[in-house]
Formats: structure tokens, C-alpha cells, sequence
């Protein structure tokens, strides 16, 4: 299995606050990673700083490398469009733009230089189709994102992100304002997204990251505490804060 | 930080306790079945076989408990080990019990047929079996992996009398066959005994399992 994304000796800082602590984390090539911990651990940070998310925050320090396909992402020269070209992201609140659901879609392609009518409609026909959505907007593609339900929306999103055709796909709780049924939706299509890409999430979930991950990272106060299969963390966990966190024996 | 699931670790505790319960019940069966061999106590051999019901309905209870848990409450880590240690715990209780009862039906069918020899070893058989049920559900109560392992290797004790039984009736039946009806019932007797201290081995290992979160086979029985 190739590590597709790579973390060494990786630490974070907001200001004088220390948000990561020497992560080393191997992120496997197609497969789902889970991140799990209690608020503040440092799981969305660690999310963020794959596809360089942090980058404008004020006072903000990365110690340690990033590698993307064993490249570093913070190499000097490297392009920040490039990277998130590369790695996409969907967010916890489902944010179309107050476009059309056809802009939404082929709005990152047009960023990128995309202008051709042709390439942009199967662009969008494929991305929608990819995220699940085609069916149930294919005859209304110019009706506002905004007035998607939802599930929908987040769905819209994760079209918009496929669309400029990135190889990793990082999902910070992308399923906390869904209902049930729009939640086991966008569960079922990360999994069969997970043939092409590689996928990050972050969730509160401890029952979504065991339903749609491969591997799992438990953090805790910034550090990397525990990283092995999902089916092993969460039957036989070798660290005692992690057993606590998974069976709620904290506080 | 996640609030502490007292609740929830307040039904694992009673369901801990349930399945203690139901230990000593199937204990309780495997002991006064050999005491109704061994005074040829038939009302005590029917009792025997009909409380075996309530350890059945006791069994499943148990069951329907632990599928309620998981259902309700996604146990997770030691949790679910703990659950899934008892799921398989209460079929092993569920057996013993069944050849206590196995037991107490050759204590009827002997009726009062002369005695073919004062019983000795089959009740060092049955004592040594209760000894290592209790102790192996104390184990699992203490979460005690190293306990569990030394009880495992108990099991030849059972074993080397089971051998010690059959050899002697053998004995018997081979110098008067008028013998083989009654020795061959003894030894169905030895048999259901020695499977019981099996069934206290998987037990033993699902403490180990518990504890280490490691599924292994502990020394295999002879039989």
C-alpha cells in the first residue's frame, strides 16, 4: 500500500499555543483516514495543515514536513493553488455558493482556466455524478445551490470539490449538520469515491469513523496518541486514553 | 471531553452480575446432579433436570440483554469485549448445565439398580469442574488473564480422572458382562464432566480475550 500523504515530526502553533505535537502519520493511497478526539485536540488543525488551510492565520507555525506523494507541500516554490488543487475540501456546514448548482460545480474548473462549454458540461455531468447528485438535479442545473436540501448541498459541495479532480479529498465533519438519511448517504459515497481518492475526515462520530474508515487516528492534546485499522482501534486499543476516550470513560 | 458513561457502565455492571448468577446456577446443577448419582436421590435428579429450563431461559435473558447494549449503546473497545465475552460465556454456562442435566437423567435411568461401585473419582471429576467454573468467573470478574491461564491447566486434571474412570469400569466390564449396562452409564457420566471443564476452558479464554483483546486457544483436551 503507498502512503499517499506523509506527516514528520509535525508540530503547530497558534501564536504561542501549541495545537500539534510531533505527528508522524502515514495517510494510506485510497483508503479512508478517520480522526478522532475530543474538541480541541487538534484533529481539524492537523486536517487543515494537509492543504495548507492554516497558511493565512496570523501568528500561525508549522515545524516538520508535509509530504504529498513524497514531496513536501511547504517546500519553498511550491504553488498553494497547486496543492489544493490537488487535495480538496469539504466543510462541516454544507456552503454552496449563491450560484446556480452549475456554477458551484464548474467554478473551480473556470479558476483553473476551464472555458471550453463542452469540457465544462461534462466536467459538472461527472462531478455531480460522482457525488451522488446528478439524478436529482440533472434537470435543473440551473436552480440555486441555495435551494438544495441539506444533504444535497453537502453532496453539491463534494461535486464542486471533485471537480478540479484532486487526488485527495479531506473532509472535516462533513456530516455533523445532516440528518440520519443524508449522513448514510454521504457515507456510501465516500465509499465509492475511495476507489479514486484517497479521503481525510475529521469527526465527532466515533460510530461514522467506525462505519467508513480504514484507518483511524485518536488525538489527544495534539498528539497522535494511537493509529492503527478502525476494526482494531476500536475492539482493542493499546493505549489507555484511548480506551478511555472510545468508552467514554473520561472526565 | 466526552461525558462518562455512568449509565451505560451501570447496565455492564448488571449484566456482569447476571451472568454470575447464571454461573452459579449451572454450578448448582453440575454439583447436585452428582450428589443425586451419588445417594441415588431421584426427586434431586428431577429437580435437577427441571430447573435446567430456567437456566435456558436465563441464557437467553442474558442474550437479549447484551444485543439490547449494543444496539443502544455501541460499546467500544474493553466495552465490547466485555459483551461479546459474555455472548459466548453464557452458551458455554448453557452447555455445562446441559450435561449436568444429562447427568441427573443417568441418576434416573439407574434408578435403583444395585450399586456397580461406591462412586469416587466421578465426584472428584464434578468437584474439581465446579472448583474451576467458579474460579474461572472470578477470573472473569477481576479481569484476571494469568488466573484464567493456570485454570486452563487444570483442565488434565479432569482429564487423567476421566482416564482413571473409564479404565476401572473397563475393568468391570470386562470381567463379568453382566456389568456393561450400568459401567457404560458411568461412563457417559465421566464424559459429560470432562466436557463441562472444556466448556470452563473457553471461558478461561474469553477472559483472556477481555483482557488482552487477543482470541487464543489455550492447551487443547486430550478428548
Amino acid at each position: 500500500m503507498d502512503d499517499k500523504i506523509e506527516t514528520r515530526q509535525l508540530s503547530f502553533y497558534y501564536a504561542k499555543r501549541q495545537a500539534l505535537r510531533n505527528v508522524n502519520l502515514k495517510v494510506r493511497e485510497k483508503r479512508i483516514t478517520a480522526f478522532i478526539g475530543p474538541s480541541g485536540c487538534g484533529k481539524s488543525t492537523l486536517l487543515r495543515v494537509l492543504n495548507r488551510m492554516n497558511d493565512a492565520i496570523p501568528g500561525a507555525r508549522l515545524e516538520g514536513e508535509v509530504l504529498l506523494d513524497g514531496h513536501s507541500i511547504y517546500g519553498s516554490g511550491v504553488d498553494v493553488v497547486e496543492v489544493r488543487k490537488r487535495v480538496g475540501m469539504v466543510f462541516q456546514q454544507p456552503n454552496p455558493f449563491p450560484k446556480s448548482i452549475f456554477d458551484n460545480v464548474a467554478f473551480g474548473p473556470r479558476v483553473l482556466g476551464m472555458s471550453h462549454k463542452v469540457s465544462l458540461d461534462e466536467t459538472v455531468e461527472k462531478s455531480l455524478k460522482a457525488a451522488a447528485l446528478w439524478d436529482e438535479v440533472k434537470d435543473c442545473l440551473g436552480k440555486s445551490g441555495l435551494a438544495l436540501s441539506g444533504g444535497q448541498q453537502q453532496r453539491l459541495c463534494i461535486a464542486r470539490a471533485l471537480a478540479t479532480e484532486p487526488e485527495v479529498l479531506l473532509m472535516d465533519e462533513p456530516c455533523s449538520a445532516l440528518d440520519p438519511q443524508s449522513t448514510l448517504r454521504i457515507e456510501e459515497l465516500m465509499d465509492e469515491l475511495k476507489e479514486q481518492y484517497t479521503i481525510v475526515i475529521v469527526t465527532h462520530n466515533l460510530q461514522q469513523a467506525g462505519r467508513v474508515s480504514d484507518w483511524t487516528g485518536f488525538l489527544f492534546l495534539g498528539e497522535l496518541v494511537e493509529y492503527s485499522k478502525t476494526a482494531d482501534l476500536f475492539s482493542r486499543p493499546q493505549d489507555k486514553r484511548t480506551e478511555d476516550y472510545i468508552t467514554g470513560r473520561f472526565g | 471531553m466526552p461525558v462518562p458513561r455512568e449509565s451505560f457502565h451501570r447496565h455492564l455492571h448488571e449484566l456482569q452480575d447476571e451472568l454470575l448468577v447464571m454461573g452459579s446456577m449451572a454450578e448448582k446443577a453440575l454439583e447436585r446432579a452428582m450428589e443425586a448419582l451419588k445417594n441415588r436421590d431421584l426427586g434431586l435428579a428431577r429437580q435437577v433436570i427441571a430447573d435446567d429450563v430456567k437456566i435456558n431461559q436465563k441464557r437467553f435473558d442474558i442474550e437479549e440483554k447484551c444485543v439490547e447494549l449494543i444496539v443502544t449503546q455501541q460499546p467500544m473497545a474493553s466495552d465490547l469485549r466485555i459483551i461479546i465475552a459474555v455472548l459466548n460465556i453464557i452458551v458455554d454456562l448453557e452447555r455445562i448445565a446441559d450435561h449436568a442435566e444429562g447427568n441427573a437423567k443417568i441418576a434416573v435411568m439407574i434408578g435403583n439398580e444395585p450399586p456397580l461401585k461406591p462412586l469416587i473419582d466421578l465426584p472428584r471429576m464434578s468437584q474439581k469442574t465446579g472448583d474451576m467454573l467458579r474460579r474461572s468467573l472470578d477470573a472473569f470478574i477481576n479481569r484476571d488473564a494469568e488466573a484464567a491461564k493456570r485454570i486452563c491447566g487444570e483442565d488434565d486434571e479432569v482429564d487423567n480422572l476421566y482416564d482413571q474412570v473409564f479404565r476401572e469400569l473397563l475393568t468391570f466390564m470386562a470381567e463379568d458382562p453382566k456389568t456393561i449396562t450400568r459401567a457404560t452409564r458411568l461412563i457417559w457420566v465421566g464424559h459429560n464432566l470432562e466436557r463441562s471443564a472444556d466448556r470452563v476452558t473457553n471461558i478461561c479464554e474469553r477472559v483472556i480475550y477481555v483482557v488482552t483483546g487477543k482470541m487464543e486457544e489455550i492447551g487443547v483436551s486430550k478428548y
